[in-house]
């Protein structure tokens, strides 16, 4: 596998947090728990209040132009050269790869750019620039985990995730059957095409049920909308969580 | 809003296939099945990665001077005996091929597996001429005589499983006998099958590759029937995409390997055969007369784009369909077109205009796991949402790609509009958050919340965002 995100850096003493949207609206306690997990690791972490979303759905939906003008803030919120820590492989996906694409014949190509490679996804930053350690302090729990398309494909950062969690002494991880399929989220794609969307989510949590585990865990929000929002459906009792809210809710 | 016949279409197809519980039986058995096959030829995935990027190098080095190879091996093949004919359109590409039959008074036709000729419709065509085409490929011959098209570029009975072969052979051949064991229905088909290549008076085929330098037109295939196809008949036809040729005979082996090995997971094919000439005087069978007809249809529009031209790329190995978890769902036929799959989601509205089949390019979650598999690496999420653009560009758009902007309406642009401005003003941003954490789960369940809660609970909006918490923290201070 190649792999597709940043370089180590040496460990700054300032980060920028880009919060995703998904994440302001539905989950921002998965969100503070990223921040949290930095902190404690000594680092300042900024949250420009000027930040919104970082452009992927009109990226993706045919309206370069309209995710232009949006990228193009962020890039203004996030002036400063510090380092943008990311809790979405997805998001830091748009920043980091996709960026370079949608402006590459823009005059400011070059700005975008030295933006795009200062991205990083939190577990990849907290594994390959603050080396961090975890110390499990919960009841034994046997978890599964979602790997969003963005996260294992364009970012390549969920063996970091993973590592995190296997530091976690009485976290049992049970794999997905089918990990490297798509939940069938797929930002606009969930509306635009519903029905193949429904069919796919449904798919996703019977191999989230076989697995027995107690909870699912992603890099990623949007999906566990998507997976949330379909166990919920269902009827079914397992909750879908951040990575980071997990790890911190254990290591407190 | 309003939805284009295109999307009316699909949405029809797909509702069709999500419901047929024992079409996504087969096509998971059967996808997963090739998906395991790949891997296991494929471990060594340093060494296949090397093999990918002289794949993805072979490639764009005959596209980069594809005039010349063409020329070059029109050159060739007619010094080596094989006459060659252009088709700028399919309709030329069948009268090309009528007037050869008409020619040596033939009325039966046999056929290798050739995804152009579907391109064409050729079968069709000739029907309507009085001439029989019959497909002598298993896949081909099973939907053949079930009246389908293909459902897989690669295994086009894919969606078909043991038993609804076994009842189709009973109830379509003549004295076949029912039964469910697989050697015994291959024994029925081959029977039926060796008759008619005795009977055929023309021969069609694809190509999987054409080598420029030497004129040569090779082709992959498993069941022989390929080598009857173009060697029984006195004449053979190869139908061929522009984009097939390879500039070199030492192009072919690392191209056929990654191409059995994407596919079906094979180290080589049980037939490979390497089309010179027709008979020459001294050789005792093999075809009098060899023609190569070289289609274009919307090809060379393809290629004059810089950022298109990957398309042309592709080897018609279908590890993307095998590896599409949509097309995993669907299967071939929902898709509506000849070309399924990531590959039909980025060729077919390229080559039939947006406002025929723009709705493919929907049809993606961007999860590339195409791209992942593609042995020649197509950027395949790269065109999608090129393709996406184009459907909504208005005026002169960036890539002239056939119907572009047939998708766009004041509505979906003025709310994208509204979109950027609500991302590009905090102050707006601010109030919208705070309104949707105070209304929380009592949205109305209107547009896209209609859609998203018809198998989902709706999302649940926080009384605070994420803004408001950083913000009590003090965290948007930089000290």
């Amino acid at each position: 596998m190649t792999d597709a995100s940043s370089p180590p850096i040496p460990r700054p003493s300032k980060v920028y947090y880009f919060g995703t949207c998904v994440i302001d609206a539905c989950f921002p306690q998965a969100g503070l728990a990223g921040i949290e997990l930095l902190q404690r690791e000594g680092i300042q972490v900024i949250f420009p209040q000027e930040q919104s979303c970082c452009g992927q759905p009109a990226h993706n939906s045919g309206f370069p132009e309209e995710a232009r003008r949006v990228a193009r803030h962020q890039l203004k919120a996030f002036a400063k050269d510090y380092p943008i820590v990311v809790p979405s492989g997805s998001c830091a996906g748009m920043l980091k790869h996709q960026y370079p694409h949608l402006f590459a014949h823009e005059p400011d190509i070059e700005e975008v750019c030295r933006f795009s490679s200062r991205i990083y996804e939190l577990s990849e930053f907290m594994v390959k620039v603050l080396q961090v350690r975890l110390e499990d302090r919960g009841e034994p729990v046997k978890v599964t985990w979602h790997s969003s398309c963005h996260a294992l494909r364009e970012m390549a950062i969920v063996p970091y995730a993973k590592m995190l969690l296997g530091q976690l002494e009485r976290v049992e991880l049970v794999e997905l059957q089918n990990e490297r399929e798509c939940c069938g989220f797929g930002g606009t794609f969930s509306v635009k095409q519903p029905a193949i969307s429904a069919a796919m989510a449904h798919d996703k949590v019977n191999d989230i049920m076989q697995t027995g585990a107690a909870r699912v865990l992603s890099t990623d929000c949007g999906c566990l909308l998507n997976i949330a929002g379909t166990l919920g459906y269902r009827q079914l009792n397992v909750p879908a969580q951040h990575f980071a809210e997990f790890i911190l809710e254990r290591t407190q | 809003m309003t939805k284009t016949a295109d999307v009316v279409i699909f949405e029809r197809n797909v509702a069709k296939a999500l419901d047929d519980g024992q079409l996504r039986r087969n096509l998971r058995s059967a996808m997963t099945t090739l998906s395991q096959r790949r891997r296991a030829l494929f471990a060594d995935t340093e060494a296949f990665e090397q093999l990918r990027a002289q794949g993805e190098s072979i490639r764009r080095r005959a596209l980069r001077q594809l005039p010349d190879l063409l020329e070059q091996l029109e050159g060739r093949c007619t010094a080596n005996g094989i006459q060659v004919h252009w088709a700028e359109t399919t309709a030329e590409a069948n009268a090309i091929c009528l007037d050869i039959i008409r020619r040596h008074n033939a009325r039966r036709v046999i056929k290798g597996k050739s995804m152009v000729s579907e391109e064409m419709h050729l079968n069709h065509f000739l029907e309507e001429q009085g001439i029989e085409a019959l497909e002598t490929d298993l896949g081909e011959y099973i939907i053949q005589l079930d009246g389908e098209t293909p459902s897989h570029i690669i295994v086009p009975a894919i969606h078909k499983n043991k038993d609804q072969i076994a009842h189709l052979f009973h109830e379509r051949i003549p004295d076949a006998p029912y039964t469910e064991v697989v050697e015994e229905l291959n024994a029925i088909a081959r029977q039926e099958l060796r008759e008619k290549f005795r009977a055929g008076e023309i021969g069609i085929s694809g190509v999987n590759f054409a080598v420029s330098e030497t004129g040569t037109l090779c082709l992959v295939e498993n069941e022989g029937n390929g080598r009857m196809c173009t060697t029984a008949p006195p004449v053979h036809i190869a139908l061929m995409g522009l984009e097939k040729v390879v500039e070199k005979l030492q192009d072919v082996p690392p191209l056929l390997r990654l191409l059995t090995g994407s596919a079906t997971g094979q180290p080589i094919t049980t037939y490979f055969n390497m089309i010179t000439s027709p008979r020459r005087l001294d050789e005792l069978d093999g075809p009098q007369e060899v023609h190569l007809v070289i289609l274009d249809n919307g090809r060379s529009s393809i290629y004059g784009d810089a950022e298109r031209r990957a398309t042309l790329q592709c080897i018609r190995c279908g590890a993307c369909l095998n590896h599409c978890p949509i097309y995993i769902r669907l299967g071939g036929h929902a898709y509506g077109h000849v070309y399924p799959g990531p590959i039909g989601s980025i060729l077919t509205p390229q080559l039939e205009g947006l406002d025929e089949a723009g709705v493919m390019a929907s049809a993606s979650t961007f999860c590339g796991a195409c791209e992942e598999v593609c042995p020649v690496k197509i950027p395949f999420t790269e065109i999608l949402r090129m393709l996406r653009n184009e459907a909504y560009a208005q005026g002169e758009s960036e890539h002239d790609v056939k119907g572009h902007g047939y998708r766009y309406t004041t509505v979906e642009g003025l709310s994208w509009k509204s979109w950027a401005l609500y991302n590009t003003r905090p102050g707006l941003a601010r109030i919208g958050s705070q309104i949707l954490g105070k209304l929380g789960q009592h949205l109305p369940m209107i547009g896209p919340l209609k859609e998203w809660t018809r198998t989902r609970t709706p999302p649940l909006f926080a009384p605070k965002s994420l803004h408001q918490l950083a913000q009590e923290r003090g965290l948007d201070n930089d000290r």
